[in-house]
């Protein structure tokens, strides 16, 4: 199958306005006739949800959590970005764009990132309609910040729980259509396969996680947003339940699976305390906008850092950064923290583990104003650690975040599955490389409320559906398919608990697919993770009973995925033989040390289409073309 | 480092909905107590696991103190003894080495119990769908900075909208009463201008809401407040009542 991105012709800034008037629409009488599955409740499923119910048509929507409220986009704090140029500092749509194209390191569809600055600001507006309660100044009008080094303040925020009101806003909207009955609501359900008829998406088959039985839905199309797949590493700043599960069964069903080893690593993250640690906690990017970062210059020093004089500090990123300082972009952040502790400067108990050092700014500014700015980072920080960051500098290290890569779309936010839309991280379009500071929440919301609302009704206006119901025999298929995955899981009679293949899965990702990958590494966990596999299903350790709520059978399913998943990002990887980004490969580097890329051979986007277990993928390629900016290497010097 | 901790736990074990419960006992040596609490409870559950027995259900999700999924009884207190911190973000250098540590679901009328721990909220979601929003629809938005809204009003909001929904101050009360929750949201809209013109409406459905569920009346014991993971202030509590009132007179 040819890809075929569907980029509408003529110039950038009006590529959109005229794509929404050659979309065909469906008459408002006729959208009641249309049952639409959502699944996910993040940013982007509870706003897909609310909009398309308010237009008309019917919702049905699915959450793993016991309420659509508690999606992991609740966790999101630092902010989100819009081209509203309030503070008159020379934003607008086209530097929001810019920026975003050339912080993803040139891997990202131009048309798609101007429509996502093109409709930022509507997102703003929505979401204080709805009643967000934003950071304000004294006139009454909103604030903005500076965010992860932009150059503009461009960033909305409401204290540090930006992702938490943003949500709420949506899952309000979300409720509004639930009580008149255009959403129906379903929670404690799983995805576990898609249900393809005719060559259409037209329905999934989830597991009710309290009584473990299964469940067929049926409808015109099905909106997957089901979030990021950060978790194959087991420890990252993702919530416990995020997984790829529900992306991944679509993939073996025929959706394209686009730019897998472009991950991303936070470089702010308190570190690991011990073996038993479940997930990292995420100090947010703004902290670097105040505390410095450092080591000592001395390896192995094992001194306390009020002992160690100014002179024998290594205030590395300003040394090697002068214009951006701590203020890096995160790739670049976190690839040298990385650097320094496996050069023998890690502080801490584990040594891996750098400083961020707010004294400074707490002389400048004052305590108070610096609780003002970040008292609930500090709490957070000292009820976890036991240390307080007022009086001693924070202990960071980079951690697993977000991930760019996922489900292949065309501008219409389509899969090459007809009629399976996927929207936010859960698709790969828009972040390339590299996703900038608070644009994951940009991009869920953009597509939510203001893309999607327009392009599914295109997709159903011009297709035609043969009856499907329950008890289809696609429908049939799917569920036995389902139910003899389960089976399998539970006939295994092994010793080690889902957990440890987890955490062994996790282990090799992070050494050879982690921040900085090269060929041997690669190759290497390519053999391993294949065997881990084999393992897995020889000797995993489960309890038994699947009519019940059993939560080491959900982690198994998801588990079993993340270990074909793995593979694949690694074998993304080796292909890429390029720096850019998150992407980093030891083999291509600039003398500096910075990353190279190399726009002659990668500009481009890997989709992987699925041949099989024990096949080798298909790797087909999109091209990029750049019409509108210049393509420039990244320098932060 | 620190030296590792021994506890004898008592949880709540119960198959399904319907079934009896029960306290069990069990050990747990060499917890560290740069666990979290969550962590210590991953630990015995695998060890329970080892040992072909059922491990213990329990929900959580973000472990960092804001989805509001975690929701456990510890020691008699909703989210157990420090102040102002959800469950998941308790860790164990609070206990004892030694200590008895009981562990027990959110428990109300309301709230009936899905599976040793778990506990289903879905109360909570419907008394949001019956009134807890601004009805606007995506695309019909004035631009943002079109009515100001003064710093100390949208802060306050702000402060009431920090609720997570874990249900911990339905826990706490004697009467099992949403009030705080319910409160929480009302309050912030209330203090919006966004949400004057459905504030009173707003007021009574949601009220009614949180009695066919099953909630208790508020009687100002103020335990919904000490337990709060958010520090949510009962000062909500009157401006609901408030509202409530109204709208009743209007
Ligand atoms: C700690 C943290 C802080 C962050 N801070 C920021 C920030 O400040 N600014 C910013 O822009 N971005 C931030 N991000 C990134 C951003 O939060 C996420 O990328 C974004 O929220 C993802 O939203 P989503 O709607 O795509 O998916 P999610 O919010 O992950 O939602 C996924 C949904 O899918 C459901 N689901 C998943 N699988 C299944 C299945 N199989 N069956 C049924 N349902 C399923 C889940 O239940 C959930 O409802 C942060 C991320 C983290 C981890
Ligand atoms: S008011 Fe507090 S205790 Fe009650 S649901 Fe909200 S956060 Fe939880
Ligand atoms: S697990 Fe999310 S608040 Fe505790």
């Amino acid at each position: 199958m040819k890809l075929n991105a569907k980029v509408p012709a003529g110039p950038l800034p009006q590529k959109w306005d005229q794509h929404k008037f050659d979309l065909k629409l469906v008459n408002p009488a006729n959208k009641r006739k249309y049952e639409i599955i959502v699944v996910g409740t993040g940013l982007a499923g509870a706003s897909a949800g609310a909009s398309l119910a308010e237009l008309g048509y019917n919702v049905k929507i699915f959450c793993i959590q016991d309420s659509p409220r508690r999606a992991h986009s609740i966790a999101a704090q630092g902010g989100i970005n819009a081209a509203k140029n309030y503070p008159n500092d020379g934003d607008s749509v086209w530097r929001l764009f810019y920026d975003t194209v050339k912080g993803g390191d040139y891997r990202s569809r131009e048309a798609n990132v101007y429509r996502l600055a093109q409709v930022s600001a509507n997102i703003i507006d929505q979401c204080v309609a709805q009643g967000v309660p934003f950071a304000r100044e004294y006139g009454g009008l909103l604030d903005n910040r500076s965010f992860g080094g932009a150059q503009v303040s461009r960033t909305f925020y409401a204290r540090g729980q930006t992702g938490q009101q943003l949500l709420l806003g949506a899952y309000s909207s979300l409720m509004r259509q639930a009580a008149i009955g255009k959403v129906k609501q379903f929670s404690r359900r799983e995805m576990l396969e898609l249900i393809v008829v005719d060559g259409q998406a037209r329905g999934i088959v989830v597991r009710n996680l309290m009584t473990g039985e299964l469940e067929s839905h049926v409808g015109h199309a099905v909106v997957l947003a089901t979030g990021g797949y950060g978790n194959v590493y087991y420890l990252s700043t993702n919530a416990k339940n995020s997984n790829a599960t529900a992306a991944w069964r679509c993939h073996k069903k025929g959706a394209y699976f686009a730019n897998p080893c472009f991950t991303q690593i936070h470089p702010t993250c308190i570190p690991v305390s011990g073996h038993y640690q479940s997930k990292l906690t995420l100090m947010s990017e703004s902290l670097r906008n105040d505390g410095r970062v450092w080591v000592p210059k001395k390896k192995g020093d094992t001194r306390s850092p009020e002992h160690i004089p100014e002179d024998e500090r290594d205030y590395y990123l300003e040394r090697k950064y002068p214009s951006f300082g701590n203020l890096v972009p995160r790739d670049v952040a976190s690839r040298n923290a990385k650097a320094v502790c496996d050069d023998g400067h890690g502080v801490g108990e584990t040594r891996l583990a750098v400083y961020l050092d707010f004294a400074d700014a707490i002389q400048r500014m004052g305590e108070h104003t610096i609780k003002e700015k970040y008292g609930n980072l500090f709490d957070m920080y000292e009820r976890i650690t036991d240390d307080n960051p007022y009086k001693v500098p924070m202990r960071i290290y980079p951690a697993v975040h977000y991930t760019m890569g996922g489900l292949w779309v065309d501008y219409n936010l389509m899969s090459t599955i007809p009629g399976l839309f996927v929207l936010g991280e859960a698709n790969f379009s828009d972040h390339g490389a590299n996703r900038l500071g608070a644009s994951a929440l940009m991009q869920g919301l953009a597509d939510g409320y203001f893309v999607i609302p327009y392009t599914i009704g295109d997709y159903l206006a011009k297709s035609s559906f043969n009856g499907v119901d329950a008890s289809h025999a696609e429908v049939k298929e799917a569920e036995s398919q389902v139910e003899a995955n389960t089976q399998k899981l539970l006939s295994i009679n092994g010793k080690k608990t889902v957990t440890e293949f987890h955490r062994e899965l996790g282990q090799i990702m992070w050494d050879y697919v982690g921040m900085s990958r090269d060929e041997n590494g690669l190759q290497h966990a390519l053999t391993e993770i294949p065997q881990l596999r084999e393992e897995f299903w020889q000797n995993l350790l489960i309890p038994k009973d699947s009519k019940t709520l059993n939560k080491n059978l959900e982690f198994a399913g998801r588990v079993a995925d993340f270990l074909e998943l793995g593979e694949l990002m690694a074998r993304d990887a080796l292909e890429r033989k390029e720096s850019c980004g998150g992407h980093f490969r030891e083999e291509h580097q600039t003398p500096e040390g910075e990353a190279m890329r190399d726009d002659e051979n990668f500009a481009f986007v890997s989709a992987w289409e699925y041949a099989g277990l024990n096949n080798a993928p298909n790797m087909h390629k999109e091209s990029l073309t750049f019409e509108n900016v210049k393509l420039t290497q990244r320098s932060y010097k | 480092m620190a030296t590792k901790l021994s506890l004898n736990l008592q949880i709540w074990r119960q198959a399904g909905p319907d079934k009896p419960g029960k306290m069990v006992d069990y050990k747990l040596n060499d917890v560290s107590p740069d666990m979290s609490f969550l962590e210590m409870l991953d630990v015995l559950n695998d060890d329970l696991l080892q040992k072909g027995e059922e491990p213990v259900e329990f929900d959580n999700d973000c472990r960092e103190g804001i989805c509001g999924m975690c929701s456990l009884v510890i020691n008699g207190v909703a989210h157990g003894p420090q102040k102002g911190t959800a469950t998941c973000q308790l860790h164990m250098r609070k206990f004892k080495d030694g200590e008895t540590v009981t562990i027990e679901p959110f428990r109300a009328k309301a709230f009936p119990v899905v599976k040793d721990l778990v506990v289903d909220r879905g109360a909570f979601d419907r008394i949001i769908a019956a009134g807890g929003y601004i009805s606007i629809n995506a695309g019909g938005a004035p631009d943002a900075n079109a009515i100001p809204i003064p710093k100390e009003y949208a802060d306050e909001a702000m402060d009431a909208a920090a609720c997570i929904g874990c249900g911990a101050c339905v826990a706490a009360c004697p009467n099992a009463s949403a009030s705080l929750f319910v409160s929480a949201k009302i309050s912030q809209l209330a203090l919006l201008p966004q949400g004057q013109p459905e504030r009173y409406r707003r007021a009574t459905s949601m009220v009614a809401q949180m009695d066919a569920e099953g909630f208790g009346d508020c009687s100002n014991h103020a335990e919904c407040e000490a337990v709060c993971p958010k520090e949510i202030s009962i000062a909500h509590i009157a401006r609901m009542k408030r509202d409530y009132l109204r709208s009743v007179f209007k």
